[in-house]
């Protein structure tokens, strides 16, 4: 919101705001640009760990930083950087990622845990996470060319219990080996991947 | 060269007045470019001038660095431990030029903020509308006897490079049983963490090689940060190994070193170390004193807003130069600098008024493999000064598992590699 719009509303509403109550919001890319440093520039971060942000959709990551500002969902650093954005803010960076497409990451997998993977994808994730977990429409996580290690560390906190699973992917993950849960990882790893997938 | 200025532009104009209308546009397609000098090709500097670009691809941005290649200060306690080359730590300039970035290679001997230009060695000189400088820290000279020829036999490895190296072969060629001394500077200084992950990083090596060693910290300060954690580690993994001994023990830590007696003082009692790591206290890097950017405190005042200079207007200092408390003196604090800034710059040279600004600081320490600590905050303006962001940040938690740590040693090497893409690539 500008400031004379600000104004313009106060006046209108005859409310009287102090000098501090009027700043504005920090500019949306001002907001993204902070997020850099570990997720990579425009969120497409070169790994190995940290996961892209880039293509993900508003409503994913309003949803994550709003899990992790409460203390829902368990992380290293992210609760702790959460907690320093409004919603308000946090609707902008948002803004700015969902505006991204989804980046291609150049990581190492293994094919037959891509090809068991990607069986174990069609019975029981696709319709949640279609093609190939690159579709942002889903409002899940993208997981598509999503780096191994971050995907490896989310399986590990929904089997838990540190980060909360929908009753229908509870469901899914309970009748998951590990072993089954690695080639899944793999397997999303893989797309979009140079040299792989799609 | 160019210095052809905004100023020189409207001067012309002005003279010019009868001009035709079909020469006019000629004219500001000339001198119409807008252009922003960076002193400095550190995290600092050189992500300033990326992001200067991003945002307006037609400002004409000059790098100015000595050097050809920046070493990160970053990260090089892991070349001391031995998990990390120091060509790792190596980055060039080409990303930044082929973005656009006219990147000399030069020395900057002074900054007129009157006449709003910028000198090199070479005597040439460039004009500016907004000079942006960081030129990270110098030494100060707290400790008698510590000067260059000193450094050589008693590193500082407090800039990356061959000062780290030399620092990580006399580990190497040091005899097992023997004492590591490292003298701790007081506040405020580049890398607050990094005396203390050093510790840990040469306790890693000397455990593996040299398990009789001992690592002794005379520091000038009474706490330090993340203190709580690296206590913790120091138990964990390195008993019985380090020593740390506050200011007042010792009235003050080192005082004084005798280079080729090899020797280090404090005010009560003198060592005689198998290697000795002094690191002295800091204040700016040596042109921001040349351009009379500093107060007595040896550090630039800034407005908080766009770090614009408080003593010359159009020079704006960020990074460890800057008096940008409570931002830390980090590498990852310099690039959030940077990018507020160049923002801020890019709206001052189009006219504008610049924005509200946010920040964000996360430093790892990496206290052994596959054990990493934090501490992280993210920053508003408040009432035009930098301020912590209210119930925000931290540190790693003192109960936080193996598993934890793991992963924050995972998640502090992705930010190496995403950092220096977002300074450098």
């Amino acid at each position: 919101m500008s400031v004379i719009r600000m104004i313009t509303l106060t006046l209108g509403t005859g409310l009287l705001l102090g000098a501090t109550q009027l700043s504005a919001a920090p500019s949306a890319s001002m907001l993204a640009d902070t997020c850099a440093g570990c997720h990579g520039t425009d969120g497409v971060s070169v790994g190995p760990a940290t996961p892209n942000l880039a293509g993900i959709s508003e409503i994913y990551f309003i949803d994550s930083m709003a899990a992790f500002k409460k203390g829902d969902r368990y992380s290293t650093v992210m609760q702790r950087i959460a907690k320093g954005y409004t919603d308000e803010e946090i609707k902008l960076m948002a803004s700015v990622f969902a505006k991204l497409p989804v980046p291609k990451t150049v990581q190492e997998t293994d094919p037959a845990k891509v090809a068991l993977g990607e069986k174990l994808h069609k019975d029981n994730c696709h319709k949640c996470h279609d093609e190939d977990g690159a579709l942002p429409d889903d409002d899940a996580g993208i997981l598509a060319s999503q780096w191994l290690s971050y995907l490896n560390h989310s399986m590990e906190d929904f089997k838990s219990g540190r980060r909360e699973m929908t009753k229908k992917m509870k469901k899914k993950v309970d009748g998951l080996t590990d072993e089954e849960i690695s080639a899944l990882n793999h397997f999303y790893a893989s797309r979009l991947s140079s040299g792989s997938g799609l | 060269m160019k210095n052809f200025t905004r100023r020189d532009f409207i001067k012309l104009m002005g003279s010019a007045a009868a001009v035709s209308a079909v020469g006019f546009p000629a004219i500001a397609a000339a001198g119409g470019k807008k252009q922003v000098v960076v002193v400095g090709g550190g995290p600092g500097g050189a992500t300033a001038a990326k992001y200067i670009l991003r945002a307006d691809p037609t400002i004409e941005v000059t790098l100015i660095e000595p050097n050809k290649h920046y070493y990160t200060c970053f990260f090089s306690n892991e070349v001391i431990g031995g998990d990390r080359k120091l060509d790792s730590l190596k980055f060039s300039y080409d990303g930044l030029s082929r973005r656009g970035v006219n990147v000399v290679h030069d020395t900057v001997t002074g900054i007129d903020a009157e006449a709003r230009k910028v000198t090199i060695s070479s005597g040439h000189s460039f004009s500016y509308d907004r000079c942006i400088v960081a030129p990270g820290i110098s030494f100060g000279d707290d400790i008698a006897g510590y000067d260059m020829a000193a450094a050589e036999k008693m590193p500082h490895a407090w800039k990356a490079g061959a000062q780290t190296a030399l620092l990580r072969s006399q580990l190497e060629a040091m005899p097992d049983g023997g004492m590591v001394l490292i003298a701790a500077p007081p506040n405020p200084f580049r890398c607050p963490p990094g005396p203390y992950e050093r510790a840990c990083q040469m306790a890693y090596y000397l455990k593996n090689h040299k398990p009789k060693s001992k690592i002794l910290i005379l520091d000038k300060k009474d706490k330090f940060s993340k203190q709580g954690l690296f206590t913790q580690a120091w138990e964990r993994h390195y008993p019985g190994m380090i020593e740390w001994v506050k200011a007042s023990d010792t009235n003050g830590g080192v005082t004084r070193v005798n280079a080729s007696a090899g020797t280090v003082s404090t005010e009560f009692d003198t060592h005689k170390p198998a290697v000795t790591n002094i690191i002295p206290s800091q204040k700016a890097g040596e042109i921001a004193h040349t351009a009379g950017l500093t107060d007595e405190s040896g550090w630039c005042p800034i407005d908080g807003k766009t770090f614009e200079s408080t003593i010359h207007k159009g020079i704006h200092v960020i990074g460890d130069a800057a008096i940008q408390a409570p931002l830390p003196k980090s590498g990852y604090a310099a690039n959030s600098e940077a990018k507020v800034t160049a923002a801020a710059v890019v709206d001052l040279v189009n006219g504008r008024e610049p924005g509200e600004p946010s920040w964000v600081n996360t430093c790892y320490s990496i206290v052994a493999p596959e054990d990493g600590i934090s501490v992280a905050m993210v920053y508003n303006l408040v009432d035009g000064k930098v301020a912590k962001v209210k119930d925000a940040g931290g540190l790693t938690p003192a109960d936080s598992s193996p598993g934890d740590r793991k992963r924050e040693y995972e998640y502090a090497h992705s930010w190496f590699n995403n950092v220096t893409q977002d300074i450098f690539g």
